[in-house]
């Protein structure tokens, strides 16, 4: 009850891991801990789905349809008649928002989810992280 | 400061496999070294005023260092590379974290805009430090091919990407800059250094920038209040506005359930009691004018503070797209018709008052 937070885009595929160590390491909320032969998925409900897990995983073991989490933004973009996903991040786009004016186009919106459940072809995987 | 930009690369070919190059083959031209802009550790009196400056919003999107890459101490071809934003609180932190270290900066052009803001929306990203990498002609200069960027880079930068467009081996180091000395020593990042967290000082050094991106509204909206009716209800303008964007960050983990909607809701109707106990025995006024005032204090100040609360989101350091999303749709169009029926109340209130009924 008055939690909107237990759930999110999160998804893992504990198959593909290759235990890289690579999502415990970039996971600011310890949502990913290093597992024996792969990663634990320790504490999904954490996640504020950054997507640095997903941008990093070398084999695409995981998805999450990653955004910032920022009300101001969204009702704004709301306001404005656009989507709340358009792309008009909290971090750029109008003047006066929290990061103030930007002229590259946002992107933290616009990530899509990877590539995750799609097999990729071996010579794309790089599998010495730099760790 | 100078950018060094468009460096010719080396043709030392041993240096560009990253391998075992001689120093002598690689060793840096005293040209190139002294054509690397020099930054300091040390912190200045001016540094600490542009990052009061910083703080409280003003010159907002001023508080940039040239892109571009930077030598510190006197580094060398093995000297270790750091990624940065050209955000002056995110260079600064980093440069006075690595006092007495030789190395290099990388500075990356994220429109002045912090590190993980920066990452969140793809500034600080895999194409702007494959860019930056190239123009600096850091490969040329560095023997190695390793680069040590902040963890909240990651949610920017793939490293499968930018080893396979540059060969740099990216390396997160730890969250804080305050923590790299230890992290340089062993080699390694703790798991808390891998943590974020989001203590008191964080929650209250975001606060000016909050209450002065509402300051405006909230002045002008204390100064109608006054002549509609009197410092009461401009005070209770006031104190909504504190409450949302002062005491609500302050008190955040205190305040009952996860939501920053009901969280505000909450500290909100405790900020509202107050000023409905003394609308409510105004004397002179009838039963039905003072509940109906009473009433305003109680639909209004929640429902701002709330407001407030829930844009808090974005500042915090663990709220989810999708969970802020949920808020919204649950919380806002509550906090719509609580104002609503406030306001509402206040105009009949008002309207009273104007025909002499009150």
């Amino acid at each position: 009850m008055f939690d909107s937070y237990t759930e999110n885009t999160l998804q893992y595929n504990e198959e593909r891991c290759i235990n890289c160590g690579m999502c415990s390491a970039v996971c600011p909320h310890g949502v990913f801990t290093p597992g024996d032969t792969a990663a634990v998925l320790a504490a999904p409900s954490s996640c504020m789905e950054c997507g640095a897990c997903a941008l990093n995983c070398p084999v695409q073991a995981i998805g999450v349809e990653s955004g910032v989490g920022c009300a101001w933004a969204m009702i704004s973009a709301a306001l404005r008649g656009k989507d709340m996903d358009s792309g008009t991040c909290g971090c750029g786009g109008a003047a006066g928002s929290c990061c103030g004016s930007d002229t590259k186009e946002p992107s933290c919106c616009d990530k899509k989810e990877n590539d995750f459940g799609k097999q990729k072809n071996d010579e794309d995987i790089l599998v010495s992280p730099p760790v | 400061m100078t950018n060094p930009q468009n460096k010719e690369k080396s043709s030392c070919c041993s240096c560009a496999g990253g391998g075992n190059a001689s120093a002598s083959c690689c060793s840096i031209p005293a040209d190139t070294e002294t054509a690397i802009p020099k930054a300091t550790s040390t912190i200045t009196r001016e540094n600490r005023l542009d990052h009061i400056r910083a703080r409280v919003g003003i010159n907002r999107m001023g508080h940039r260092v040239e892109p571009g890459l930077y030598r510190l101490g006197r580094p060398d071809v093995d000297s270790p590379v750091f990624a940065s934003a050209n955000y002056t609180l995110s260079f600064d932190a980093l440069r006075s974290a690595l006092a007495g270290v030789d190395c290099y900066i990388l500075v990356l052009d994220t429109n002045g805009i912090n590190v993980w803001c920066a990452a969140g929306k793809g500034t600080f990203g895999t194409d702007e430090l494959v860019h930056r990498i190239e123009s600096t002609g850091l490969a040329a200069i560095v023997r190695h091919r390793k680069i040590i960027l902040p963890q909240l880079g990651a949610p920017g930068v793939s490293w499968p990407d930018v080893m396979r467009r540059t060969h740099f081996k990216v390396v997160y180091g730890p969250v804080r800059a305050v923590d790299l000395p230890e992290f340089l020593r062993t080699g390694t990042a703790t798991p808390s250094m891998r943590r974020v967290e989001f203590p008191l000082r964080d929650r209250l050094v975001l606060t000016p920038v909050e209450f002065v991106h509402v300051a405006l509204p909230a002045l002008a909206a204390a100064v109608i209040l006054y002549f509609l009716a009197g410092y009461g209800a401009s005070l209770a303008a006031v104190a909504a506005v504190l409450a949302g964007t002062v005491l609500f960050p302050a008190l955040l983990p205190f305040i009952p359930t996860h939501d920053f909607s009901t969280k505000g809701l909450i500290l909100g109707g405790i900020v509202a009691v107050p000023f409905a106990a003394s609308f409510a025995t105004v004397p002179l006024l009838p039963f039905w004018a003072n509940t109906a005032a009473a009433l305003v204090a109680l639909l209004l100040i929640p429902s701002v503070t709330a407001y407030l609360a829930l844009n808090f989101t974005g500042c915090t350091t663990f709220a989810s797209r999708s969970g802020v999303k949920k808020e919204i749709f649950r919380y806002v169009p509550v906090m719509a018709v609580m104002a609503g029926s406030g306001i509402i109340l206040a105009i009949l209130l008002g309207i009273s008052r104007l025909f002499g009924v009150i």
